[in-house]
């Protein structure tokens, strides 16, 4: 564990500097950021992405989508708490980032409302911390931390059924496994002190929580994905724009939308 | 008598007039805007109808020669006139087919205009949310509306939950173009396809 800790910690810091070495290099560099989008993120390997990324699509259409399809037919009260009781454990993951951040405001909010709603809202099937004021403010990944520490996202590539990731993010999923503590607990199942390491807490579940999330996320946005996949004229670069969006307003955490909306271009149209 | 039908003429011609005018508050706007695609989507006419409404209501209140420009990002600069002409009227055609297709999934959408948030004299961000409903959850939409004419705010861009619609599709233009070495006209191509299917 400890090698790949400090495997990751390198990577790390070999990304922090590739910025600087990217200034140092001479037009051949310019005349590559000509090529990366408005997101500044150039592509590692685009034809091997795209493969990637039709293969991912296909998947999709024959297991993800029809099982988010099933997924969705369940009475609302079913799919709301199971999603609620999701949620509730990924709070762990955000948790842990919370604190990597410095951010102990979000921290506090995020302990808070685990508590409550393992305790009153039985084991996170309700949400009663959100009636106590406690709101949900969104989810925290190692490689959100990453990007707030000021680490560069890197190069952009799809991953088989992963899907679309940067060399930064690839790393925080592996940072997720470790920072994660429902992981940590189902992980050891070789401790056996009558509550980590018995049946309940086997390594599986773990595998059980996070592809309940994923068929949850998938089944909330069935039509938002149509609509992208039936109106883009170049999916993949579509899936790419906006999943770079995506992320750099996790990063960013802004409550104003205009702070990351802020696009030079649009000052030169003018159409009076 | 004649005084009679010209007042009668005059009334139903500032009738009219009326049904297409909107606030020129950015926010009372978008309200407008977002009550007459209600009003459309939930008559129970045939999508052919609902999709001539949304375009006609498309073409007065969206810029769209502007997002047009704002979607060729660096290529608008090397384009020739008569290229331009064929794009501007490609563009309009695309965007008009996606933008209704788009909206006519929403049977009866319940948008709430939170607030606006002004960038600067040239454009204000609306911000709505599409309130959840038990198959979807709620939505962030924020509307960035071109004020430079202060008469006729005009919307550039949806930004939902914080994702821009409009700089997607123009970074998947972008990526039409470099992935046929810079030949815009294999843009015009894929939008041709796009249009006809």
């Amino acid at each position: 564990m400890m090698k790949k800790l400090i495997y990751s910690i390198f990577f790390i810091l070999l990304l922090q500097n590739s910025s600087v070495i990217a200034g140092m290099t001479g037009s051949e560099d310019l005349s590559k950021l000509n090529s990366q989008n408005q997101n500044g993120t150039d592509e590692c390997f685009e034809n091997f992405s795209r493969v990637m990324f039709k293969f991912n699509h296909a998947l999709d259409g024959a297991i993800f989508k029809p099982v988010a399809k099933g997924y969705r037919s369940l009475p609302v009260p079913i799919r709301k708490g199971a999603g609620n009781a999701v949620n509730n454990l990924r709070s762990l993951l955000t948790l842990s980032n919370n604190i990597l951040q410095g951010d102990f405001k979000k921290a506090g909010n995020t302990a808070g409302r685990f508590v409550i709603n393992t305790t009153v809202g039985v084991l996170g099937i309700f949400d009663p911390a959100s009636y106590l004021g406690l709101k949900d403010e969104g989810k925290e990944d190692f490689g959100q931390t990453m990007g707030a520490w000021g680490t560069d996202s890197g190069c952009y590539f799809v991953l088989p059924i992963l899907g679309p990731t940067t060399v930064r993010d690839s790393i925080g999923l592996v940072g997720n496994v470790f920072l994660d503590p429902v992981y940590q607990i189902t992980h050891n199942t070789e401790i056996d002190n009558g509550i980590i390491g018995n049946s309940s807490y086997s390594e599986h579940n773990y595998y059980y929580y996070r592809t309940a999330g994923s068929v949850d996320f998938r089944a909330k946005n069935i039509e938002s994905f149509d609509s992208v996949i039936e109106n883009s004229i170049d999916l993949y670069a579509s899936t790419k724009s906006l999943y770079l969006q995506n992320r750099k307003n996790q990063i960013k955490n802004s409550k104003s939308k205009t702070e990351t909306q802020i696009d030079t271009d649009w000052e030169e149209i003018d159409t009076d | 008598m004649k005084k009679k039908k010209f007042l009668i003429i005059f009334f139903i011609f500032s009738l009219t007039e009326n049904v297409f005018a909107y606030s020129n508050d950015p926010k009372q706007f978008i309200s407008e805007v977002v009550a007459e695609a209600k009003t459309i989507l939930i008559e129970s006419n045939s999508n052919e109808y609902k999709t001539n409404k949304l375009s006609e209501m498309a073409l007065r209140t969206v810029d769209i020669k502007g997002v047009a420009f704002y979607s060729l990002g660096k290529y608008r600069k090397n384009i020739t006139d008569e290229q331009l002409k064929e794009y501007l009227n490609l563009f309009e055609k695309y965007f008009l087919k996606s933008f209704t297709s788009r909206l006519t999934d929403y049977s009866n959408p319940k948008i709430e205009v939170v607030s606006t948030e002004v960038i600067n004299d040239n454009y204000v961000m609306v911000k709505s949310l599409l309130i959840a409903t038990d198959q979807k959850p709620e939505v962030k939409i924020d509307w960035r509306v071109y004020t430079k004419n202060p008469d006729k705010p005009l919307i550039r861009d949806l930004i939902i939950e914080g994702l821009s619609l409009a700089r997607t599709q123009k970074e998947a233009f972008g990526s039409v173009i470099e992935s046929n070495s810079g030949d815009i006209t294999k843009l015009f191509i894929t939008l041709k396809k796009f249009i006809a299917k």
